[in-house]
């Protein structure tokens, strides 16, 4: 396990939402992080019947955690000066636009790279790729995510 | 620059951000961004990074505050235009 791991303890996700195992590397300019999908995932009995395989939407979320959740509440914190706290922070996804080239099966480890296009006014977007273990690109796209401080959403649109 | 060429140049801008294309024809200076083009909040934030790439200025989160309308986009960019030369 990495000394990066801290961060996962301000996700504000848990068991069977929760994506993101272990961080490899992070700072501000981006974050490498690892998954390795459950054999028992709630999704797989009915993705498809007799043939589970990961949805692309989970393996968006996947991408989204690590890519934009992970990086956004690092940059947060920094930004703060450590002092944002688990609750008070919440991710809103954005956009995305993604494109897929591999099938991910249950009980594979992918791991995620995410680089920082920016991050301005609470806006994180960031160029974010999903390897396997076979070393091939299984997807790639463009992530967009508002974070910030819920008191900070209250009192302004940003 | 005028306002009015800014006005027109804001509007190549505000483009890829606006589904209704229909809607860029009538803007004004009255227009508001997000109620009347339904532009997307998060967006927002992609349009003060293109109207600063367009005329090399930086925009803060204090002038950022300021924009709701099309007129208060032109007033942000002309106080830093001014302020940049």
């Amino acid at each position: 396990m990495s000394n990066y791991n801290d961060i996962l303890e301000h996700l504000p996700y848990k068991s069977s939402f929760r994506f993101v195992d272990n961080i490899l590397q992070l700072d501000e300019d981006g974050v490498t992080g690892e998954y390795t999908l459950r054999e028992d995932a709630f999704f797989y009995e009915d993705h498809f019947i007799d043939n589970p395989i990961t949805p692309g939407v989970i393996i968006t979320e996947i991408m989204a955690q690590i890519g934009l959740v992970v990086l956004g509440i690092y940059l947060l914190k920094k930004k703060n000066h450590h002092s944002v706290q688990a609750p008070e922070t919440f991710p809103l996804f954005s956009s995305t636009e993604i494109a897929f080239y591999k099938i991910v099966l249950p009980g594979e480890k992918v791991t995620v790279v995410s680089k920082k296009e920016y991050f301005r006014f609470g806006k994180l977007k960031c160029y974010v790729e999903m390897w396997n273990e076979k070393n091939e690109l299984v997807a790639e796209g463009t992530f967009a995510g508002i974070v910030n401080d819920a008191s900070d959403l209250k009192s302004n649109q940003w | 620059m005028d306002r009015h060429s800014i006005l027109e140049e804001l509007k190549k801008v505000l483009a890829p951000y606006t589904k209704n294309k229909e809607l860029l024809n009538s803007v004004t200076e009255h227009t508001n961004l997000i109620t009347d083009l339904h532009i997307n909040s998060a967006n927002l934030v992609d349009i003060i990074i293109d109207a600063e790439a367009k005329y090399n200025i930086e925009i803060d989160m204090d002038a950022a505050e300021k924009i709701s309308t099309v007129g208060s986009c032109i007033d942000v960019i002309l106080e830093k235009m001014n302020h940049a030369s």
